[in-house]
């Protein structure tokens, strides 16, 4: 075993035996059974869990994230100072953090869905809830190394989240408002490749029926989105939102003094 | 031994280092002084490469500390304040430590079994006070035989017991030929620990000094008296 798989493991133990981690895991696991059980129709339950996954999943992923970050910021140093490679910390303490997050997405969230059968969508709501822990994490990470107070991190992850979650959506809405004499279809879907909760959205949204009832704008995005290359497209997107925060977060770290 | 060249470190515009040169011989016990913000810990993490200095060299046993992080296999640090994760136990992060060192040198476990380490190795690190955890931090420093051992404010968190254990080891240590370097600000433990101080003021070495150590008798007033002197530095 290689020093990486070495420290990721122990983190993961003390990441599991941290009392919010198996909380989620339990909160999701409540929530979707609930869900299931209370419709009769498992796209409306997929339909309503897409918003937990897209509202949540990013929420408890830049929080957990960035507590822990701070929480073991002490430990970090203790391991810097030991005869291993900066980059393999970072690697280990970002590589603990995703898998422990996604982890507790798939049996909280995947598991009860898979039980009540397994349809193509629960792959696309996978595929954006485990993007969407990856890029939250990254970017909590990038975050809570450029700043060393706790709050001030803490506070600008969840900013982050909110910009993406709420206000982003709010700016592309007044710029379809304000504009709404032009032809914006392709604006709007350029501005949807660079929000990733929105992108996570129209995946899911585009493989259920009710995406016939979005119109002129749902045909274009099914046209675009809907096919093979679509699907290609919109995950290359989510790979680049991921890679970026994380390879900046790993040069920070790499010149951080501690 | 320890070769520092023209080492240089700044936060933003404040120059916290200001071109320190040193050279450290195994064998010596040098105490670290200076007054709060005079650059000894900045000193301390820049040779353990916690800290990217902005120019100089600091060479370890002929390695350079920014061609291989490998370097850190010699040393033990014990830091100011030791910090775990609070979930796992005791003899978890012992294992961990283990296991990413790799070492196939005999393992020194006398500290681990004088300060009682095995008595609460199955209790989580958050059960513990912050002087145990000191105790764990301290018998981890020890464990792998480093040739060189850096000590930040070593006895400031333990009990006068466990700070007298931790003194003899240091002398013990040293006789077998070790190079330590430790931050203080107590004039007691340079003057029964050290044989060569150094004084940092403003990033800069002040003035250096070789200590007999004695720890008793008229002689040992005398240094006693002139470390007193630095009172002057601190106000």
């Amino acid at each position: 075993m290689n020093n990486n798989l070495r420290i990721i493991k122990f983190i993961i133990i003390d990441i599991i035996k941290n009392k919010w981690l198996t909380t989620y895991t339990l909160f999701l696991l409540i929530l979707t059974s609930v869900i299931i059980l209370f419709s009769n129709d498992s796209n409306k339950a997929i339909i309503s869990l897409t918003n937990v996954v897209l509202i949540l999943i990013p929420l408890i992923t830049v929080t957990f994230t960035s507590m822990h970050y701070y929480n073991s910021k002490e430990f970090i140093q203790m391991l810097l100072t030991q005869p291993i490679e900066r980059k393999s910390v970072f690697i280990a303490e970002f590589s603990s953090l995703s898998i422990s997050l996604t982890m507790a997405f798939l049996i909280g969230v995947i598991l009860p869905l898979i039980f009540n059968g397994f349809s193509i969508l629960i792959l696309y709501m996978i595929i954006s809830g485990t993007m969407l822990s990856l890029i939250f994490c990254a970017f909590s990470i990038l975050i809570s190394i450029s700043f060393d107070e706790k709050i001030k991190g803490v506070g600008v992850s969840i900013f982050l989240w909110l910009f993406f979650s709420v206000i982003y959506d709010g700016i592309v809405l007044y710029i379809y408002f304000a504009f709404n004499s032009y032809p914006l279809e392709n604006i709007v879907l350029f501005l949807t490749a660079l929000n990733p909760v929105d992108i996570s959205r129209i995946l899911i949204l585009l493989k259920l029926e009710i995406s016939s009832l979005m119109g002129y704008t749902g045909a274009n995005l099914q046209n675009i989105l809907g096919n093979k290359t679509g699907l290609l497209l919109s995950l290359s997107v989510l790979v680049i939102w991921a890679l970026t925060p994380f390879i900046i977060a790993l040069k920070k770290f790499n010149k951080k003094n501690f | 031994m320890i070769e520092i060249r023209n080492l240089t470190k700044k936060y933003g515009k404040f120059e916290v280092l200001k071109s320190i040169n040193l050279d450290i011989k195994n064998n010596q016990i040098i105490s670290l002084m200076g007054p709060n913000g005079s650059g000894k810990t900045t000193l301390i993490k820049s040779v353990l490469g916690l800290v990217i200095p902005e120019c100089g060299d600091i060479i370890i046993n002929g390695i350079n500390t920014k061609s291989d992080f490998i370097y850190r296999k010699q040393i033990g640090y014990m830091p100011q304040t030791a910090y775990f994760p609070e979930n796992l136990k005791v003899s978890e992060v012992i294992q961990i430590i283990k296991e990413i060192r790799k070492t196939e040198v005999d393992y020194d476990f006398e500290l681990y079994e004088t300060l009682n380490i095995e008595n609460f190795s199955g209790k989580k690190i958050s059960a513990l006070s912050q002087g145990m955890k000191q105790k764990v931090s301290c018998a981890i420093t020890f464990l792998f035989n480093p040739s060189i051992l850096i000590l930040d404010e070593p006895t400031a968190g333990l009990d006068p017991i466990s700070a007298e254990i931790l003194k003899n080891k240091i002398l013990s240590e040293s006789e077998k030929g070790k190079l330590i370097l430790f931050t203080t600000h107590i004039l007691n433990e340079v003057k029964e620990l050290s044989n060569r101080m150094i004084f940092l003021l403003d990033g800069e070495v002040l003035f250096e000094k070789n200590i007999e150590r004695i720890s008793s008798g008229f002689e040992s007033d005398t240094i006693f008296n002139e470390l007193r002197e630095l009172r002057k530095y601190y106000e």
